[in-house]
């Protein structure tokens, strides 16, 4: 009994032990669900996975089944970014621990009856179980908004290194609160459509949509709901990030009003898609999406500059060589920034070209092409943000010298060339014709399907050394237990 | 040594992913049976339209059961530029289309009257060859879905026999009948039931040249050379509802300042999903390409 008494506790009551159960929920939901689709299908393991888990596929709920699938996954995303905050940050115990306890329980439940409810059959109970879940994220986060509160004096700082007003208010605690206000509300401009496109199984995916020019309120809603939520993700792991590696000195005063900022526009220009204001609200994201991408980037800027600074320190004129050897010495700091630098090929570059060529280009392809460009952006997106946080976890579970290069330099190059590969198909069409695609078609598969497997072989790796790790009496989850990530932000 | 070796694999994969497609390599020819000149008959009434099952009606109609072929395309042109109903311009074939009704809105392509382009004759995907004097369709894909057609070629061809398009709703009651199948023959697709991505029909070779048509009407439970189909007509017995070509339909501004035109059924070149019949594709109407078909009604 003590035996699982301390693990529980390890798994549940600790943050490191919380991120990695989301982390291998996640694992096994990506792994079982991956194989209902693409090459995977190709090869009939599809079919062997329905049948073997007794799977209940009725082809006209697949699009609502897709949405409860993506939001399995984002819950546990969602819980590993506030089991971070949570840690890295300041905040009273009590608040931590309800909003801990509510977000564990909600995710979960989401995860496991929202996918019970969406693939065997539809126990409405299940439903009942899933909306329960989605809703206690939802008041974690409000108690997260609390937590975070940046005008508290126990959290104003002296310290002049850091981006704070003269009053001593930290400006990073307000870009994080920022960014949970502004995820609350926006989950909330997801839950009101949700709730009337799901009366019924009218749901419906919004690449499907996206082509006709007269929109109902409710499917703006949808819309913008998909794209403010990953986007404020995105925001939210780039803070994290920051914090862990100490961002501090001038760039991080010019970063945290600007992140402060770009959060507010953007979300503004987003609830805006169901205002009067419609006509102009992608220029207003635009507008606030700016500051977001140049804080980031500002981010990379100071990191870089601090690892190649701090890797030649011992050398007393370095060269070029030397300082970029230094940078990239440590794959798991220099990974996150440098996944950010890769995200604009892959996702901003992407999308600001269609943008600005969408009536030349994009809107003279068939409407699958362009649904194919619109998944596979955010699809590429999403897995950025999970490699970062992987990269993160690596170094929470203190990995060092070969391990730590191997594991993390695996991380960047497998996943950099899957998704260098998708947006190369993507974009296909700008340089083959259909009929002459399947070639190329195929050695963009092989990539893809070679740098995806081996994350997940790698993940799968790292998920069973875990769990043999519990089974040990002094194993590695013994000093994890104690340890919070606010003692391990780089010094 | 090992490094050599993974170089030498990559640097192989990559050569072959820059390999020319064979676009006129060798293609099986089969006799399906189905007569492409014949007509279904739709009754007025009820049907379930999209996903989520509105009901609408239609009035009753006659649907081609098969796709408009390459023969019968090449027999409209022949027929059409002797009438002077079409004409050849630089490397297309064009004719007549009356426009839409332009409004201005955001992304909305003005579509005036005037010629426009039916099909591309230089374009290697294109079955259909011009001789300077008549057209003529390639050997072998006589029987196979008339593809490389703009949306203005479907119609015009439609016109020309005094037919139509038929609207989006004529298409779906023509494939799911009354009642609520995702495809025109049930509620499942297996391989043997249409012509779709990686679905292994013998037209079909993944590693080279990828996915083409196969002749209208294959799926009708007949064997070819040892390759069983399954019996995949809709209720109305129409053939390729799902799979083998998109089918434009003709609808012209379903919303106002939408310039597309909707296509349905899926294609060689897409996975299952899109064969389902809701599914709506949509393209501008000078758009073509080997995946793309038609077929009339009246």
């Amino acid at each position: 009994m003590q035996f699982i008494k301390t693990r529980f506790n390890y798994l549940f009551g600790s943050t490191k032990g919380l991120i990695l159960v989301a982390i291998a929920m996640i694992a096994v939901v990506t792994a079982i669900w991956g194989m209902l689709s693409g090459p995977m299908a190709e090869m009939g393991v599809r079919e062997i996975v329905i049948k073997l888990f007794g799977m209940d596929i009725v082809q006209a709920e697949r699009e609502g089944r897709i949405i409860i699938l993506y939001h399995s996954i984002a819950m546990a995303v969602v819980a590993i970014e506030t089991y971070m905050v949570t840690g890295i940050l300041k905040m009273k115990e009590f608040f931590k621990m309800t909003v801990r306890l509510l977000i564990t329980v909600g995710y979960i439940l989401t995860m496991v009856f929202g996918m019970g409810f969406a693939y065997f059959g539809h126990n409405w109970a299940f439903h009942g179980l899933y909306i329960t879940g989605l809703s206690l994220i939802f008041f974690a986060g409000v108690l997260l908004c609390i937590a975070l509160w940046p005008w508290d004096n126990e959290y104003y700082i002296t310290d002049t290194d850091y981006a704070r007003t003269k009053k001593g208010i930290d400006l990073e605690r307000v870009a994080f609160f920022t960014t949970a206000v502004t995820t609350v509300l926006s989950a909330l401009f997801g839950a009101v459509p949700g709730s009337f496109f799901g009366n019924g199984f009218e749901a419906f995916l919004a690449e499907n949509i996206i082509r006709l020019p007269h929109k109902t309120t409710m499917e703006y809603s949808v819309i913008g709901h998909l794209h403010i939520m990953l986007a404020l993700i995105a925001i939210m792991i780039t803070l994290i990030i920051g914090r862990w590696l100490n961002f501090k000195g001038i760039w991080h005063k010019i970063a945290m009003p600007l992140m402060i900022l770009g959060c507010i526009v953007l979300s503004l220009g987003v609830w805006g898609v169901v205002t009067p204001l419609e006509p102009v609200a992608h220029m207003i994201i635009y507008v606030g999406a700016t500051p977001s991408m140049l804080a980031a980037l500002f981010l990379l800027i100071w990191s870089w500059g601090k690892f190649a600074k701090e890797g030649t320190a011992h050398i007393a004129k370095p060269t070029f060589l030397q300082k970029l050897g230094a940078m990239v010495s440590d794959p798991l700091k220099f990974g996150p920034t440098w996944q950010m630098l890769f995200m604009n090929f892959t996702t901003s570059g992407i999308g600001i070209f269609m943008a600005i060529r969408l009536d030349e280009i994009f809107r003279m392809w068939p409407a699958r092409e362009e649904r194919i460009e619109l998944t596979g952006h955010w699809h590429a997106l999403s897995a950025i943000i999970a490699t970062i946080i992987l990269m993160y976890y690596g170094d929470m579970l203190g990995l060092k010298g070969k391990v730590r290069q191997v594991y993390g330099w695996s991380i960047i190059f497998l996943s950099d060339l899957a998704l260098g590969a998708v947006t190369v198909f993507e974009m296909k069409r700008l340089f083959i014709t259909e009929a002459e695609q399947q070639p190329l078609v195929n050695m963009l598969m092989y990539m893809i399907d070679f740098g995806l497997g081996f994350l997940l072989v790698l993940l799968a790796i790292v998920m069973v050394w875990r769990m043999t790790d519990l089974f040990k009496p002094k194993g590695r989850w013994t000093e994890e237990m104690t340890h919070e990530l606010s003692q391990e932000v780089t010094k | 040594m090992k490094r050599f070796i993974l170089t030498l694999s990559l640097l192989t994969a990559l050569l072959a992913s820059c390999t020319p497609v064979d676009l006129n390599a060798s293609i099986p020819t089969f006799d399906t049976g189905i007569d492409p000149n014949t007509w279904a008959q739709v009754p007025a009434g009820e049907f379930y339209f999209g996903q989520h099952e509105n009901i609408e009606t239609t009035n009753a109609y006659e649907i081609m059961v098969t796709d408009v072929t390459a023969q019968q395309y090449a027999d409209f042109l022949n027929a059409a530029l002797a009438d002077g109903y079409v004409k050849i311009d630089s490397d297309n074939v064009v004719g007549y289309y009356p426009g839409d009704t332009f409004h201005g809105i955001k992304h909305e392509l003005e579509i005036k009257a005037g010629d426009w382009a039916y099909i591309p004759l230089n374009d290697p995907s294109q079955r259909i060859k011009f001789d300077g004097t008549s057209f003529t369709v390639q050997p072998g894909y006589e029987n196979h879905p008339m593809t490389m057609v703009s949306w203005f070629g479907a119609w015009g061809y439609c016109e020309y026999y005094d037919y139509r398009l038929p609207s989006e709703m004529e298409w779906t009651k023509a494939a799911r009948g009354e009642d609520e199948r995702p495809f025109p023959w049930g509620d499942e697709i297996l391989r043997e039931n249409a012509n779709f991505y990686s679905s292994r029909d013998p037209f079909e070779n993944m590693s080279s040249f990828g996915s083409r048509t196969s002749p209208v009407g294959f799926y009708n439970g007949k064997t070819y050379d040892g390759y069983q189909t399954l019996e995949s007509a809709s209720p109305y017995g129409l053939y390729d509802m799902a799979g083998n070509v998109w089918q434009w339909v003709g609808d012209v501004q379903p919303q106002e300042g939408f310039s597309d035109r909707f296509m349905h059924g899926g294609s060689k070149d897409t996975y299952d999903m899109d064969l389902r019949i809701w599914v709506r594709n949509s393209a501008p109407p000078m758009y073509f390409s080997p995946g793309v078909g038609f077929r009339c009604a009246r």
